[in-house]
């Protein structure tokens, strides 16, 4: 069984696997917190006093935060903060890291994502994820969506066209390259390219999306075009959003969440963070007066 | 860190304490002219509206450019909404005291019906709550602000004070005293008018130091 990402890791040359990626089928506990969200459901995804390390450096400090099921959840704060560490976390990309080390609790659905029992490639089947760089491989267009159904193991040519076609339709990108599907991935602008990206990741059917600044390296159309998708996806799909631009963390999220060195300091509606903070260093950090 | 928009919006402070001035002496000039039957004052007061208006533009404009180009949060947005809110509250307390000069026009050529006492007391609250206003805008001060809420009751009591008065030991016993009358009413209306402007400034000053809605909701002054 394969996974997206890791192969796409490999590819890039990065093959430091933690051992614990080869694991048995999953079986999670099946415990749910039961205390809900900031909207009152049940969270998609809990952490609970998650404290992470890199060697001796410690990069997150009891994180406890809850992800509201099919709700943007934008992530801020200045670089070095631990955010981008803190959602690598969300589908254990944490494990390529070498010399890493990471307590606490995730759960997805009530279940522990850093159980023994929970296998690496099938969670981030459940939790893709998108980074700031769009990456797409050096394959067609068509190729790059049915990668991650090919290897896992899905034959059907015409189950896998219809999952391509869907997949580039959901991603606001079918009607754009509908004409280019055996070109080359390469030869697309740098916002088609992420929207690629974006629908090679819903071709596995995620249930979480995690956006590592997606926008960062995008013009104003095309981060126009990826906010836009992300508010469509948000209807079927729960999504966390790492971003360093304030107002698009206003524009797409529904919660926000602020990290300072290592802590979470403060979550909220994002409408309340970004009008009226509770904590003195979310509001100097969003106006500017540090970061 | 110092920023260069801290300097933008010291000037836009600077701004609504300029707007704020020209709104206490134009209330003072009207009531003046009003007690004083003095034609020439209240033109004065009528002319210089124009000042206000054309600052309440610029302004505005000022606002709009610091929301367009800095995209402000937070305490930033809060103050830069409550200065636009200020502004237009200001703004009609200017209208208002051109009411108020108008009134003095109607009468200035009649024998005053009798001395003002009432109506005098009554700009004297307003422009004492205009001032407290614009002071709790500047120091950020929410218990001068809350003073200026809970102050409204007074500049109601004495409108309805003037309007008893004036209806009842004058009107009603000499319908022909109404000519004269009339215009002192609208004077304590609009004068009490102008008070109510000064506690929405302050109701929304409030909301830009500690963002809370106390506008529509005074248990929350408590």
């Amino acid at each position: 069984m394969h996974d997206i990402n890791v192969d796409y890791e490999k590819q890039m040359g990065m093959e430091n696997f933690h051992p614990s990626l080869v694991r048995g089928p999953v079986e999670l506990n099946t415990n749910s917190m039961g205390e809900g969200d900031i909207f009152g459901a049940e969270p998609k995804i809990s952490a609970r006093n998650v404290n992470f390390c890199y060697g001796s450096k410690r990069a997150l400090n009891g994180i406890n935060i809850d992800f509201s099921p099919r709700r943007v959840t934008a992530i801020i704060g200045p670089s070095g903060c631990g955010k981008s560490t803190f959602i690598r976390l969300l589908n254990r990309m944490h494990e390529l890291v070498p010399d890493s080390r990471l307590e606490g609790e995730i759960l997805l659905d009530g279940l522990d994502i850093l159980s023994p029992a929970c296998d690496a490639a099938e969670l981030r089947k459940r939790v893709g994820m998108v980074f700031q760089k769009p990456n797409p491989f050096p394959k067609s267009v068509f190729e790059n969506v049915a990668y991650g159904l090919q290897v896992n193991g899905v034959r059907d040519r015409n189950l896998i066209e219809e999952k391509v076609v869907d997949s580039l339709k959901k991603a606001a990108l079918w009607d754009e390259i509908k004409d280019r599907l055996k070109d080359s991935a390469l030869g697309l602008s740098g916002g088609q390219q992420q929207r690629l990206c974006i629908a090679r990741c819903l071709a596995v059917s995620p249930e979480v999306i995690l956006f590592d600044e997606p926008c960062a390296s995008l013009d104003p159309i095309s981060t126009a075009k990826i906010e836009e998708l992300i508010l469509t996806l948000k209807k079927d799909y729960t999504i966390v959003i790492v971003t360093h631009n304030m107002q698009q963390a206003a524009r797409v999220s529904d919660q926000t969440a602020f990290f300072l060195m290592g802590d979470l300091i403060e979550m909220g509606r994002t409408e309340s963070i970004f009008k009226a903070p509770r904590d003195r260093r979310t509001e100097d950090y969003i106006t500017g007066r540090f970061g | 860190m110092q920023r260069h928009f801290d300097e933008e919006l010291q000037q836009l402070k600077n701004d609504i304490l300029k707007m704020g001035a020209l709104a206490q002496e134009a209330i003072v000039n009207s009531v003046d002219a009003l007690k004083n039957r003095d034609k020439a004052a209240a033109k004065k007061v009528i002319n210089s509206d124009a000042e206000m208006d054309k600052l309440e533009l610029a302004i505005d404009e000022k606002c709009l450019d610091l929301i367009v180009l800095h995209q402000p949060m937070a305490r930033d947005l809060r103050f830069i909404t409550t200065a636009i809110k200020m502004n237009a509250e200001l703004e009609r307390i200017g209208d208002l005291a051109v009411d108020v000069a108008q009134r003095a026009l109607d009468i200035s050529d009649k024998p005053l019906l009798k001395p003002l006492v009432d109506i005098p007391k009554l700009a004297e609250t307003a422009k004492r709550m205009i001032g407290e206003a614009i002071e709790s805008f500047i120091k950020r001060d929410t218990e001068l602000a809350k003073k200026v809420v809970l102050s409204d009751p007074e500049a109601d009591t004495l409108k309805r004070g003037v309007e008893k008065e004036l209806i009842y030991d004058y009107m009603m016993k000499d319908g022909s005293t109404a000519d004269r009358a009339v215009p002192l009413l609208l004077a304590a209306r609009h004068l009490e008018r102008v008070c109510d402007h000064a506690v929405s400034m302050a109701e929304d000053i409030i909301y830009m130091v500690d963002a809370k809605v106390v506008r529509h909701h005074p248990e929350e002054l408590k």
